[in-house]
C-alpha cells in the first residue's frame, strides 16, 4: 500500500543509517539510492536495500549509464538495472545528462559535452534504449557545470526540453546544480528555474556545495555541507510556482547523524505542506 | 571543424589523464577542468580504500590514498560497480616499490577482494550434515559437491597473510611474532553474517576441485597431492560445517 501514500521530502540513504531508515515514520519520507551500489547477486547489503523498499518509497538514482555517451548504454548495465528494479519496484529511476563510460573504462564523474544536434539524437536514442529496457519512463538530471565549453548549439533548457518531448522522459530538477553552475558559468538561476518546463518535472534534488580549496572561485557539488540558504530560497520560489514535487536531500561526505538529516529533510517537507494543494500536484 | 561528439570523448579522457591534446586547451586552460581531474581520480581512490579497510588499518589511510591514486591512473576502473573496483589492485602492491618492505600487503589485499565476494554473492542454501551422511551411503568417489557462491577460498604459499588479515580485521592486537609460513583461509557467508577461518593447503586444493566440477574421487586425490597424511574425513565434515557447499539441485543426481 505504500505506493498510494503522499510522495513528499526523501533522504539519501546511507549504510551507517539502515536501521533509522527501516524504523522512522516520518510523513511523506522517501529514500533514494545509487543503483550502482546494490547491482549484486544478494547478500546483507540487498536484504536491507529490500527491507527499506518494503517500508518506504524508493527511488534508483543512477550516475553512471552515461547517456551521453556516443555508444549505446551498456547491455549488461541495463540488464543488472533491470533486475535490481524489479526486485525493489523504484517509485522512480533516474539518470544525468552526463557521460562517464568511454571505451571500455568507468571515470566516475559526470562529464560535460558540447550540445549539438549530434548530441541530442544520440542521447534520445540512449534514453529511448534505457526506457525500453526498463519497460518504464525516467528522469534525467541536469548536471553541475565548471567548463565553458564552445560549440554548444542548444541551450541547457531547450536540450533537457527536446529530449523530454522527443523520448517521453522526465526531468529531474536539481536546484543546488542550478546554483553552483549560475555561479560558475555566470548566468541567472532564477530565471534558469522560471523557464524549466514544469510539467516534466518528476523529482527535485537538493544538496550542500563547497568552495573550491584551490585559487579559483569555483563552487563545487561536494554534497558535504547542509543546504545553502540561497538554495532553499531557490527552492520556496521553484515550489511556489511549479506546485509539490517529491524532493530528495543529497548527502554523500561528512555524513551526520540520520537525526540531523532527517531536520534538514522536514524543512523541506514543511515547504511541500504549504505549498500543497490537490490542483497543483502531479502525478508522478 | 567541429569535433564529433566521439572524439570530444576521447579528448576528453585523454586530457583528464594529463595529456593536453591541442583541441582541449580551451578547456585545461580553465581552472574547471581540475574539477573534473580531481573528482575522477577521488572517485576511484575513495572506491579503493572502501574496498580494501585492512590494508588501510595496515598503512593508514594517507598511505593507501596515496598508493590508490597512482593505480587509479594506471587502471581505471571498467566496471560502474565501484565496490568491485580492484581485482588487479592486490598485483600493483606485490610489485608497488613504497611496499617493499610490507611483502604481505598484496595477500592481504587478495582477502579483502574474497570478502566483498562472500558479502555481495547470490544468496544459496547450503548442504547439512544429513546430506553428506545420505552421500556416504551412496558412492561418495563419484558425487559431486558445488561450493557455494558466498564461499570463497586461498593459498596463499609466501607469508601468513591470514593472521594478519584476521588480527587486524577483527581490531586485535598484532601477536609479538608471527610464524613465517604460508597460510590459507576459507570466508563464507550465512543467514547474512560472513565467516572466515583458516584453511589448509589440503582444504584448497580440495575446494578447487569441487570448483572445476571434478567428483569427490578426484577431489580428494588432489587434496592428498598436496598434503599426502592428510585426513578426508574431517577435511570434508570441517568444510561442510563451514557451510561451503550449495545445497544440490534436487532435479539432478549428485
Amino acid at each position: 500500500m505504500k505506493k498510494t501514500l503522499q510522495i513528499g521530502a526523501g533522504l539519501g540513504l546511507k549504510p551507517n543509517h539502515y536501521q533509522d531508515a527501516l524504523d522512522c515514520a516520518a510523513k511523506g519520507l522517501w529514500f533514494e539510492v545509487h543503483p550502482e551500489n546494490y547491482m549484486i547477486g544478494g547478500g546483507p547489503r540487498l536484504a536491507w536495500l529490500e527491507a527499506i523498499a518494503a517500508r518506504h518509497p524508493l527511488s534508483l538514482h543512477g550516475v553512471s549509464l552515461s547517456l551521453a555517451a556516443d555508444c549505446p548504454p551498456d547491455a549488461e548495465h541495463l540488464k543488472r538495472l533491470k533486475t535490481l528494479a524489479d526486485h525493489v519496484q523504484p517509485m522512480l529511476i533516474s539518470e544525468h545528462l552526463a557521460w562517464s563510460a568511454w571505451r571500455g573504462q568507468y571515470h566516475p564523474d559526470l562529464l560535460p559535452f558540447p550540445r549539438t544536434g549530434e548530441a541530442l539524437r544520440r542521447i534520445a536514442s540512449n534514453i529511448q534504449c534505457t526506457q525500453d529496457a526498463l519497460g518504464r519512463r525516467i528522469a534525467i538530471e541536469n548536471p553541475t557545470h565548471y567548463l565553458k565549453l564552445d560549440g554548444h548549439d542548444y541551450s541547457e533548457l531547450d536540450f533537457l526540453t527536446e529530449l523530454s518531448e522527443s523520448t517521453g522522459c522526465g526531468l529531474l530538477l536539481d536546484v543546488n546544480n542550478v546554483h553552483i553552475s549560475a555561479h560558475n558559468l555566470g548566468f541567472d538561476a532564477a530565471a534558469y528555474l522560471d523557464a524549466f518546463p514544469a510539467k516534466a518535472i518528476m523529482e527535485i534534488h537538493l544538496a550542500g556545495f563547497s568552495e573550491d580549496p584551490g585559487d579559483s572561485t569555483l563552487l563545487i557539488d561536494t554534497h558535504d555541507a547542509p543546504i545553502a540558504a540561497d538554495v532553499w530560497s531557490l527552492y520556496t520560489r521553484l515550489i511556489e510556482r511549479i506546485g509539490t514535487r517529491p524532493t530528495l536531500i543529497e548527502r554523500d561526505d561528512h555524513i551526520p547523524g540520520f537525526d540531523v538529516l532527517l531536520a534538514e529533510r522536514d524543512r523541506a517537507q514543511a515547504l511541500l505542506n504549504r505549498g500543497q494543494s490537490p490542483r497543483r500536484a502531479v502525478a508522478i | 571543424m567541429r569535433p564529433s561528439l566521439e572524439s570530444f570523448q576521447d579528448a576528453f579522457v585523454a586530457a583528464l589523464f594529463d595529456a593536453e591534446p591541442s583541441e582541449m586547451m580551451s578547456l585545461t586552460r580553465q581552472p574547471g577542468f581540475a574539477v573534473y581531474r580531481n573528482t575522477v581520480i577521488k572517485g576511484a581512490t575513495d572506491a579503493l580504500v572502501a574496498n580494501f579497510p585492512t590494508i588501510e588499518r595496515l598503512v593508514g589511510t594517507d598511505w593507501l590514498q596515496g598508493a590508490a591514486a597512482i593505480h587509479a591512473r594506471l587502471s581505471p576502473p571498467t566496471d560502474a560497480r565501484l565496490l568491485y573496483y580492484g581485482a588487479d589492485f592486490p598485483e600493483f602492491l606485490d610489485s608497488f616499490e613504497h611496499a617493499r618492505d610490507m611483502p604481505y600487503l598484496g595477500d592481504v589485499a587478495r582477502l579483502d577482494l574474497l570478502w566483498t565476494h562472500v558479502h555481495c554473492a547470490d544468496d544459496e542454501p547450503g548442504i547439512e550434515m544429513s546430506t553428506l551422511a545420505h552421500l556416504a551411503s551412496t558412492d561418495l568417489a563419484s558425487s559431486r559437491l558445488t561450493p557455494r557462491a558466498a564461499c570463497r577460498w586461498i593459498w596463499l604459499p609466501d607469508c601468513p597473510a591470514y593472521t594478519i588479515w584476521r588480527v587486524n580485521r577483527e581490531q586485535l592486537q598484532m601477536p609479538e611474532e608471527l610464524n613465517w609460513h604460508g597460510e590459507g583461509a576459507l570466508l563464507t557467508r550465512t543467514a547474512g553474517r560472513l565467516h572466515w577461518q583458516a584453511a589448509s593447503a589440503a582444504d584448497c586444493a580440495f575446494l578447487d576441485a569441487c570448483a572445476a566440477q571434478l567428483p569427490l574421487g578426484l577431489a580428494a586425490d588432489r587434496a592428498i597431492e598436496v598434503e599426502p597424511d592428510v585426513n578426508l574425513e574431517n577435511l570434508i565434515v570441517r568444510l561442510v560445517s563451514a557451510n561451503a557447499f550449495a545445497a544440490a539441485n534436487p532435479g539432478l543426481p549428485f
